[in-house]
């Protein structure tokens, strides 16, 4: 018998409807005569690139579409095979992999090879590497927009600077050599105006969950949230439709007291425990993982994954006034360029101001961008806070790294000793 | 009288603990987890039961003035002759077994002949375990599979060679049959066992008899079972009667010691470090991830390779005088490294003695991710009970967090199931 189909609300049938028209894009380009260009999530210029009518194509959206539907694990063991180690990124490997069983696209046709790579490094050192084998596959240009990191926890107007002259000597100049489409900045910033409306109710929509109970879950319902934003949409009017959709959805929750749907279909209004969440999910055993959470009563009410691709939470918004430097500053901004001490602000920030129990950490086997440094960060914000906090390990999409098991215990051992606490503590009553 | 349960469904043992209301324990029982929790749930329940009847009779034996100074041979009597009768039925179950288990093409035309060597076998065996169960004998094992096994094999080849009959042919039918009956729960009736054991006794005096027939008419009522261990899912328990295994070793330990504050437990499968308050709730924990390098396991392994028992490892490696430095903990990888050092011309207790630092090494790393070692500190788990292990244990304890009170308790074993009891104490009493 096969697994009962996960229900959707109108928000996600209208995002599935986008990724697929997208993705219909991608494979099209061929007919279509539309340049394609592979970038990253984090600090991604969508809006620079719909300006020179490129299509966007994110090699790490397509490992995670690959983990949700259980194709990775081959991809990656055809990339070991190859040659890649075993502890690499797994996303850089389901990619790679992914190329030598045909590069077939969820729509069934075959990724184009790009025009260009657009990489915009946000912290993440694999980037660089992940994009030095693809340009030695495509044998395609590859811009580099380098962003410096906010090691001392904020960034510089030399930091800005920088980017924007980047932007202008190296990244525009090489778009419009690869589209031949000349750069107009009135229409980056119409673009930009409509980023900015989508991250108001963006962010609107992830400030819910601090109310009780949480009409969202910021964490496996927040990676649905964020996908738009963060990926090929941004900017486009499509976007600013589905946060409206989206606003809409979390608002009737709230008038009726309902928690976020469950894939199951039900509301999941009995909300024990409230969790901050810190690193990314996993792909491959995605409902598997989100079940353990929601049968036990814990709802996630802020993460850090969900700020991966842009911090708009702490009030960053495109600014069409200001387009260059915008972008500069999103990029900067991003949490993957953040270091570990602002980390740890935020975190223990978003434990206070959403009320919850604890800070909860993924710790993602394969992602040494995310992980290096989380235990201190878990014992920091358990010092400041007071709350307790766990760690879990996983992977991103390598199936061979998720043990229900021993992730169940853990989470379960959690969850206990929460309501152990409150128990024996006497101070805190049920969260919601 | 109420009677509170925890059971500790671990990956190789399963063990449970009897409690009465004023947290007071009460029988312990131990099981193998015989790739059947469901079982082994019941038979450690009921071996924790059989525990507390004797407790209750040593209880009502301490108000009789005659018996005085006797008791504990009073009550070692009878549990031996408890066990005797316990063994004796269930060997009539694999009698029985092994007979329904005549069947198919090998048998064919042999089943009568195959079945009076069987009964012969059986036979003997009954002559034969009064001595296992005589006075003063030490047993060699707990479970039925192993004190029925040796015997088995040296009677059944006796008769099958008087019958001119292969051995192999009912070896492979009590191959068959030890499975089943071993998975099958266990009979009820305890109270009746005893009766018969008390009958069996010598001891059947009015004095001894009254007091312990009373005992014995206490009703043990199972007012609330907690389920912990990683098979605890396996339970058919409400889900408010499953507890996490973290803290109900937490909790056990405090019970132990209550000013216990960290408590390191290193099972077959996984090693935990736990961080508890001064009531024993947990602070905070860390385990190891799906991989099982380092834990009770890899101990096994390693007793396989060298073809040796278990407990055979601690004593050997306590005799090393030049420890050999072993790099990996790894259960895949272990008798590579091992054979590579014996290749290598290492002695065996040397290399045994780095192989029990490199688990300690792994050890230390967990507990220091939970937060370090507090004082007092204490050591749960199989590998609690290995010499070597505590000796580096000490020894690394002392080198990185000074002079802590180190805590092993002679039934550490029982550690989860005595939380998860005093859970369900809590649970009504509370």
């Amino acid at each position: 018998m096969s697994k009962p189909e996960a229900v959707k609300e109108p928000s996600m049938d209208m995002q599935k409807a986008m990724i697929a028209r997208n993705y219909e894009a991608i494979t099209s380009k061929h007919e279509t005569g539309r340049k394609v260009s592979n970038t990253f999530v984090p600090g991604n210029l969508n809006e620079l690139l719909m300006c020179f009518d490129i299509v966007n194509n994110l090699p790490e959206i397509n490992a995670i579409q690959a983990g949700m539907r259980k194709a990775s694990g081959g991809y990656i063991m055809e990339a070991e095979k190859s040659g890649h180690s075993e502890d690499v990124c797994t996303y850089v490997k389901a990619d790679i992999g992914q190329m030598s069983k045909g590069n077939i696209a969820p729509n069934g046709k075959p990724y184009p090879v790009p025009d260009v790579l657009m990489l915009s490094y946000t912290g993440c050192y694999t980037f660089m590497k992940w994009f030095e084998l693809l340009r030695e596959e495509y044998k395609c240009p590859t811009l580099m927009l380098h962003v410096p990191y906010e090691g001392d926890g904020h960034s510089t107007k030399n930091m800005r600077d920088y980017i924007v002259k980047q932007l202008k000597e190296v990244v525009i100049p090489g778009l419009e050599q690869v589209s031949g489409v000349k750069f107009d900045i009135d229409r980056l910033r119409q673009y930009l105006k409509n980023s900015a409306k989508a991250e108001d109710d963006l962010v609107w929509c992830l400030e819910q969950g601090k109310v009780k109970p949480s009409p969202i879950d910021a964490y496996f319902g927040g990676v649905y949230y964020i996908g738009p934003i963060f990926t090929a949409f941004r900017g486009t009017e499509d976007a600013v439709s589905y946060y409206e959709m989206l606003r809409k959805e979390v608002q009737g929750r709230i008038e009726n007291h309902q928690g976020p749907m469950t894939p199951e279909g039900t509301y999941f209004n009995d909300q024990k425990y409230r969790l901050i969440v810190e690193g990314p999910p996993n792909w491959t055993n995605f409902r598997e993982f989100w079940k353990m959470f929601y049968d036990e009563g814990a709802v996630v009410v802020a993460s850090s994954y969900t700020k991966v691709g842009g911090l708009y939470d702490q009030g960053f918004r495109h600014d069409p006034d200001n387009p260059l430097e915008s972008l500069a500053d999103y990029c900067l901004g991003c949490y993957t360029n953040l270091n570990l001490p602002t980390r740890v602000d935020l975190l223990a920030k978003y434990v206070e101001e959403y009320e919850a129990d604890g800070l909860l950490i993924n710790s993602i086997k394969s992602c040494n961008s995310f992980s290096a440094g989380q235990l201190m960060i878990m014992k920091e914000v358990e010092r400041r806070t007071g709350r307790p906090g766990a760690f879990i390990e996983t992977d991103l999409v390598d199936p061979r790294y998720f043990s229900a098991a021993n992730v169940k215990n853990r989470l379960e051992s959690y969850f206990q000793m929460i309501e152990q606490k409150r128990r024996g503590g006497g101070s805190k009553t049920v969260a919601a | 009288m109420r009677c509170f349960i925890g059971i500790d469904l671990g990956s190789t043992t399963t063990k449970a603990v009897v409690m009465d209301e004023n947290l007071q324990i009460l029988g312990r029982g131990i099981t193998n987890s015989r790739s059947n929790y469901d079982t082994a749930a019941a038979v450690s329940k009921q071996e924790a039961l059989i525990d507390t009847r004797l407790t209750l009779f040593r209880r009502a034996l301490g108000g009789v003035p005659e018996v005085a100074g006797k008791v504990d041979d009073i009550l070692s009597d009878l549990e031996r002759n408890f066990r005797h009768v316990q063994f004796l039925e269930q060997l009539e179950d694999l009698q029985q077994t092994c007979i329904a288990n005549i069947k198919g093409p090998r048998f064919a035309g042999r089943e009568k002949t195959v079945i009076e060597a069987l009964e012969g076998t059986f036979s003997r065996l009954r002559d034969s375990s009064a001595k296992q169960y005589a006075p003063g004998v030490k047993r060699k094992s707990d479970f039925f599979r192993d004190l029925a096994g040796a015997e088995f094999m040296s009677h059944g080849e006796a008769v099958c060679k008087e019958a001119g009959l292969g051995f192999d042919l009912i070896l492979n039918v009590y191959d068959k049959s030890i499975i089943e009956v071993e998975n099958r729960p266990p009979s009820g009736d305890m109270e009746g066992k005893f009766v018969r054991a008390l009958e069996k006794g010598t001891m059947t005096g009015s004095s001894i008899l009254a007091p312990v027939q009373s005992a014995l008419a206490i009703p043990l009522e199972e007012t609330y079972v907690v389920g912990t261990g990683y098979g605890r899912v396996r339970l058919p328990f409400p889900k408010e009667h499953i507890r996490s295994e973290i803290l109900c070793h937490g909790l056990g330990a405090h019970m132990m010691y209550p000013e216990t504050r960290t408590v390191l437990d290193i099972g077959g499968q996984d090693t935990k470090g736990i961080q508890v308050d001064p009531v024993g709730i947990v602070e905070n924990f860390q385990m190891n991830d799906r991989c099982a390098a380092g834990c009770g396991r890899y101990l096994g392994y390693i007793a396989d390779e060298m073809n040796m028992g278990l407990h055979e490892l601690g004593p050997l490696a306590m005799k090393s005088n030049k420890q050999v430095r072993i790099n990996s903990t790894c259960t895949v990888f272990a008798g590579a490294e091992l054979r590579d050092r014996l290749a290598l011309g290492e002695k065996r207790e040397d290399i045994l003695a780095g192989l029990h630092r490199a688990i300690i090494l792994r050890a230390m790393s967990i507990l220091s991710r939970a937060g370090g070692v507090k004082d007092q500190f204490t050591f749960t788990g199989g590998v609690a009970k290995n010499e070597a292990a505590v000796r580096e244990l000490r020894k690394l304890i002392k080198e990185n967090y000074g002079d802590v009170t180190i805590n092993i308790d002679p039934d550490s074993i029982y550690t989860g199931a005595l939380g998860g009891a005093t859970f369900a104490v809590r649970a009504v009493v509370n």
